[in-house]
């Protein structure tokens, strides 16, 4: 089940809206809890997922869909049918309307570098900032993800000052 | 009364931590971001992640070391990972006791990796151990309130 934490209930849907979203992408849940915590304390809205997959989803607004069908359908239901619905056939996608992208850069099966060129790559997600998040200090790392469209480089561990730093030069 | 005497006992276990080298500078930054109030609990469920990834991660290590054929690509990935998240967290003695490792990981080097395991799991135990009575003096604070 995705998460999808930071998109809200209708109630809180217009008042949310008006905060900056940013995207946190990292497969420790350790690392997910620290950078949401230091994100939401400078009131920004945070969804966390755990994969350059999920974050790609969320992008592409399948979870605005899994929503709005869990009122109607029973879970496993609604799985499978999510499954099998192919992207293209869903109406109604709105945008998750995402700020920033925050990325771990060692992550399984996707890569924060690979992530960051799939969002470079598209017309629809280009212009949103990546920042590539990593434990290691590797200057040619850094300098193929500054080559390839990131906005900026962290090395963790994350502190809140980095973070405000670098939210308030992208976001505000 | 009984909160005052608490909160000095809180932050004295506290600054015994910080002495013994249980917690650095990264805990303090996150201890500051509960404190400016926009976080309340914020500290003691990143720590309870924490403890909850190093027992999972040291029980697999000591499952992989188990194994006839030790995957040593696979051990070391896995102290890579709980290094991460001792670091994030700011657990010093635990985030040190992975780098040690990863020399008997170079050598590849199972009795080594053991014996690193072992120092490991000991210095998780006592931080544990230490953030637990950490919280319970919270919770005694919170009781009181």
């Amino acid at each position: 089940m995705m998460s999808c934490k930071g998109l809200g209930g209708e109630g809180s849907a217009a008042a949310a809206a008006a905060l900056p979203h940013v995207l946190a992408v990292d497969d420790s849940s350790v690392d997910r809890a620290v950078i949401s915590g230091i994100l939401r304390s400078s009131k920004f809205r945070v969804t966390a997922v755990d994969s350059g997959k999920r974050a790609l989803e969320l992008l592409g607004s399948v979870c605005v869909i899994f929503l709005n069908l869990n009122l109607l359908l029973p879970f496993r239901l609604c799985a499978s049918v999510l499954h099998v619905l192919p992207i293209t056939f869903v109406l109604g996608l709105q945008e998750a309307n995402v700020s920033m992208i925050i990325t771990d850069y060692w992550m399984p099966e996707m890569t924060g570098y690979e992530l960051l060129k799939k969002v470079k790559e598209s017309s629809k997600l280009k212009g949103i900032p990546v920042v590539i998040m990593s434990s290691e200090n590797v200057p040619t790392r850094i300098t193929r993800c500054m080559e390839e469209g990131a906005e900026d480089f962290l090395l963790k561990p994350v502190q809140p000052s980095d973070v405000s730093r670098l939210c308030n030069r992208v976001l505000r | 009364m009984a909160a005052v005497a608490l909160k000095n006992q809180l932050n004295a276990h506290i600054a015994s931590m910080f002495a013994a080298g249980f917690l650095d500078k990264q805990f303090q930054e996150l201890q500051m971001l509960q404190d400016d109030g926009s976080s309340p609990g914020f500290v003691s469920e990143v720590v309870g992640l924490f403890i909850d990834d190093a027992e999972k991660i040291t029980g697999l290590i000591a499952g992989l070391l188990d194994q006839p054929v030790v995957d040593f690509d696979k051990v070391d990935a896995l102290v890579h990972q709980l290094k991460g998240s001792s670091a994030s967290v700011g657990a010093q003695r635990v985030k040190l006791s992975c780098e040690q490792f990863h020399s008997y990981y170079e050598a590849k080097n199972r009795d080594g990796c053991v014996m690193a395991l072992a120092l490991l799991r000991n210095e998780f135990y006592d931080s544990r151990s230490k953030f637990q009575t950490m919280f319970q003096l919270e919770q005694q604070i919170e009781a009181c309130s």
